[in-house]
């Protein structure tokens, strides 16, 4: 430790002690665990049911009552991971030469069985996302991460060819579009912008909810996409670079 | 026992932000700010919660059953993603900055810079 960082920690912790009261006062104010009575939450879990036919009242949050916000999360998702593959682009390839092949026939084995086990369950988040817990945010993470799982456990340079930013672009857009087209259908349809304007369907099963189902799709396929662009990009800055033969 | 849950969120913040002024690592500032908005989560969560309560999903559950708020939950949801978005950012600006300057210790950035 340097005298700078000594002087540092000095320095922070009254502040910290300070800012900690302040924001203790503040949460006392709070009202006890347990006994929140806010309006707005019980008004959904009562109405989503008999209005959308939605057995999920998060998921009729995220993709109906509160769904323009949504489609502005999905476009930060999309911008951020566009800010980051420009930022990861052009790099030089000089010095690493970091291998990612897998030797244990073991790892490989249980590797493998997890994968689809995991995917399966992504999907199963994803397609009853607005029946049983679950949606397509969640989904779409479990699916990437069951890619990752692939690139881990099976190494990453078979996959490079095919999984490049490239080819992973076109879906991110797939799913920000469709969230937009159904959107679109509704003004189209005479609603406003949005508006759940599909019948609800028959409540507790897969088709039910009236829109969110393309929502939700459409949001699983942005959220898969784009966490598998940032770890093609990353993966690429990190590891030994494909040979000129490789690369086909 | 009331206020443990918001005791829990308002630590974890404050350790959080103890890391982040005393980091001496890129990446583990950005882990630190992480654990910040951990933070929140807690606190969202928290704050929705009622006594007995479940899930706020209806399915074979009958309409009208206490259950907890469903609007933190989804706000929660949305905090989730905008963290690993910026997760994502950040950790692509360190790599750029140790290209640039190789090292990711803000204090020998400064140095550099200065």
């Amino acid at each position: 430790m340097s005298d700078r960082h000594v002087v540092r920690g000095m320095i922070a912790l009254p502040v910290l002690a300070g800012l900690g009261v302040l924001l203790f006062w503040g949460l006392s104010g709070l009202p006890p665990f347990g006994n929140y009575h806010g309006q707005y939450g019980h008004l959904i879990n009562t109405i989503a049911l008999p209005q959308r036919h939605t057995t999920n009242a998060v998921t009729a949050v995220v993709f109906d009552y509160r769904g323009f916000d949504t489609l502005g999360e999905e476009f930060i998702l999309f911008a951020a991971v566009i800010g980051v593959v420009m930022l990861l682009r052009e790099e030089s390839s000089e010095g690493r030469s970091r291998p990612d092949e897998v030797t244990s026939d073991q790892l490989r084995l249980i590797g493998a069985l997890a994968v689809g086990a995991i995917f399966v369950v992504g999907l199963w988040l994803i397609a009853f996302g607005f029946v049983t817990p679950g949606g397509g945010f969640q989904g779409g993470v479990v699916i990437a991460g069951a890619v990752l799982l692939v690139y881990l456990t099976q190494g990453h340079r078979p996959w490079r060819r095919f999984a490049t930013e490239h080819a992973l672009d076109p879906f991110e857009g797939l799913g920000v579009g469709t969230y937009v087209a159904v959107g679109l259908g509704a003004a189209i349809a005479g609603a406003p912008f949005l508006h759940n304007f599909l019948g609800p369907g028959k409540a507790g099963t897969l088709v039910s909810g009236g829109s969110m189902p393309f929502l939700n799709w459409g949001t699983a396929i942005e959220v898969a996409a784009a966490n598998l662009v940032l770890y093609t990009e990353f993966l690429q800055h990190y590891l030994e670079p494909l040979g000129p033969k490789e690369r086909g | 026992m009331n206020f443990l849950a918001y005791g829990v969120a308002g630590w974890i913040c404050l350790v959080g932000l103890y890391g982040v002024i005393t980091s001496r690592n890129l990446i583990h500032l950005a882990l630190c700010l992480s654990v910040m908005q951990s933070s929140t989560y807690i606190l969202l969560l928290s704050i929705g919660y009622r006594h007995g309560g479940g899930a706020p999903i209806f399915k074979g559950v009958k309409l009208g059953t206490r259950s907890v708020d469903p609007i933190v939950q989804s706000l929660t949801l949305t905090d989730v993603v905008v963290s690993v978005t910026v997760m994502g950012l950040i950790l692509a600006l360190a790599l750029d900055v140790h290209k640039e300057a190789g090292s990711i210790d803000p204090d020998k950035l400064a140095e550099l810079s200065g």
